[in-house]
């Protein structure tokens, strides 16, 4: 920063801009185009010189994308199993989260370990013996099966990022709690928790969200196609390259990009300042 | 601080109470899971209900040497997470650079920067397919009104352009999490080290070199280390992109691993190719370890 304050000459300013365009294009124009298709008509989309924006925009391809039952039924289907899969990790983390945090437990250590040998274990390795543990349970093909799955396999960043919130809330409010007789469950849920809402709410949406985008796990455990997930009938749509409509392919993909896309609107000051601090500062 | 005071073995209690709920499923779906799969590699394991599954050593592993596929897969995987990993490093760092900056649209680069990371992954790879498309494809009309081919080019579909086109979409996608995390550490590098390099006249790149570059240096390791692992792990992108292919050029190990269980349902076979992946996370993982103990000391 200094650097420029320093004096940065004109030349160096303008290679700054340069760049800077370059990156916005590089980053911003597929995005664009695909919202872009989603809004043009099929007669549209087919002409040989295609338009940047389209010419008359219109909402047809999101009322056909949203006709098509499977993927009503799949938008749905991903939802329950976002919001399942969420609820659950917040039940099951806070307490680990916060005992990671406040005691020096030989379960420290481990934890750890595990959460980070889990993020960098080949999925591969892990879905192969889930799909042996499912069957015999009459869980893999069912929505109860995806939820567990998403809910141990989401819990290691859960824990990272809970951690965090939770050594950040001043240990002194809960040692007054705790003299004045309140028990450690008590202290928990009404000192702790009120507390930490910013933290459990970031944490809720980016489980939701780690939910809502899986495609490897679903992709292997759903066969059913009543069951299937949003993310797995857009790549089915994929593959049906010869009679795939773009338009409402497109629009699809756009709505099932909203959620996220919200989410990271409303958490963005925080994401940028810095999320893997942990991971990379040790 | 009756928390810290308190004997050891009181902490390890309570812990275990507020661990509880959690243990059952960890143990059950992710430890379990994890040592099986190690396990299953030296097994004849294959998907059908009641197949008996026997021990064999290293069998499926002599077996994947004699692969061609295999090994195709392998190179294709090593090609893939080296030119993602190092090219996204370049171009997040550049970015990361200018976003640090007092520069005009940071807001905008900043927001932008961190679309790809909110997307689904199969949705970037519906979104590149379209972008890439032979025929009504915004790349090819540019390139076309260009000059710089006088026919369509199906990216995505050609034996030499299928694996750089999946390269330069792996770069778009990990852009946000390498720019933010390179953001953060160029943040928390000390001002008056370079006002002190000013003062004894050290220009921009000498300045770079002398001190961004090796201020960052534990954040770089770290970021990267974990890139390579996360891009060697890939998977759904290049699933929905190509599926592997045309002619398997874009086969990465986890999609070799994947069509070996559940389009053949050699399970033993599969697992071998993950433990062999383990293998190499490791040495990845090494560095990323290594760097942190040292960055702690």
């Amino acid at each position: 920063m200094s650097r420029q304050r320093l004096g940065t000459r004109p030349a160096t300013r303008a290679a700054q801009y340069v760049a800077v365009v370059c990156y916005l294009i590089f980053l911003g124009f597929p995005l664009v185009w695909l919202i872009s298709t989603s809004l043009k008509s099929p007669q549209e989309f087919a002409s040989i010189d295609p338009s940047f924006l389209p010419k008359h925009p219109d909402f047809s391809n999101f009322t056909d994308a949203l006709e098509e039952q499977g993927l009503v039924r799949s938008m749905l289907n991903s939802l329950q199993i976002s919001v399942a899969s969420t609820v659950l990790v917040l039940i099951v983390s806070l307490p680990v989260a916060y005992a990671l945090a406040r005691f020096r437990s030989r379960l420290r250590p481990i934890t750890n370990g595990w959460i980070l040998v889990s993020q960098v274990f080949p999925v591969i390795l892990i879905v192969i013996p889930l799909f042996m543990i499912l069957r015999p349970l009459h869980l893999t093909n069912t929505i109860p099966g995806v939820v567990i799955v998403y809910t141990v396999w989401s819990m290691p960043f859960a824990l990272w990022m809970l951690q965090g919130y939770v050594a950040a809330v001043p240990r002194e409010l809960e040692e007054a709690a705790s003299v004045d007789g309140a028990s450690r469950v008590r202290t928990i849920v009404s000192i702790v928790m009120p507390l930490l809402r910013p933290g459990l709410i970031a944490t809720a949406m980016f489980t939701f969200i780690s939910a809502w985008n899986e495609f490897f796990f679903a992709l292997v455990l759903l066969q059913d196609p009543q069951l299937k997930t949003l993310p797995l009938v857009l790549a089915r749509f994929v593959g049906a390259e010869g009679q795939v409509q773009f338009g409402p392919l497109a629009a699809a993909s756009v709505l099932a990009t909203v959620p996220s896309l919200v989410f990271f609107a409303f958490l963005q000051r925080r994401l940028t300042s810095g999320l893997l601090s942990g991971a990379v500062k040790g | 601080m009756s928390t810290v005071t308190a004997g050891r073995p009181k902490q390890n209690r309570e812990a275990i109470y507020l661990f509880l709920p959690a243990l059952l499923p960890i143990l059950l779906f992710s430890v379990y899971p994890l040592l099986r799969g190690l396990a299953l590699g030296f097994t004849d394991a294959r998907a059908g209900l009641h197949v008996q599954t026997n021990f064999i050593g290293f069998g499926n592993f002599g077996k994947l040497l004699h692969n061609d596929l295999f090994w195709s897969s392998f190179k294709i995987g090593l090609i893939w997470t080296l030119s993602v990993t190092i090219l996204q490093f370049v171009a997040a760092l550049g970015l990361a650079l200018l976003l640090n900056t007092n520069i005009r649209f940071r807001g905008v680069a900043r927001t932008l920067a961190l679309i790809p990371w909110a997307m689904p992954p199969v949705v970037v790879a519906i979104m590149w397919r379209l972008l890439l498309h032979p025929t009504n494809g915004p790349v090819n009309e540019i390139l076309q009104n260009l000059h710089l081919t006088d026919h369509p080019i199906n990216f995505l579909g050609n034996f030499s352009t299928a694996l750089p086109a999946v390269i330069v979409v792996g770069i778009w996608v990990g852009m946000p999490m390498t720019t933010v995390t390179l953001l953060a550490g160029l943040q928390g590098i000390d001002r008056s080290l370079y006002e002190a390099a000013a003062v004894d006249g050290a220009g921009g790149w000498h300045q770079f070199w002398n001190i961004t570059l090796p201020q960052l240096r534990t954040v770089i390791v770290a970021i990267t280390s974990l890139d390579m692992i996360w891009n060697f792990n890939s998977f759904g992108l290049v699933y929905v992109l190509t599926a592997g292919g045309p002619g398997g050029k874009t086969m990465l190990p986890m999609l070799f691993a994947y069509n070996e269980a559940f389009r053949y349902g050699n399970f033993g076979m599969a697992a071998a190719m993950g433990d062999v992946m383990v293998v190499i996370i490791i040495v990845f993982l090494a560095f990323y370890l290594r760097n942190r103990l040292r960055s702690q000391a």
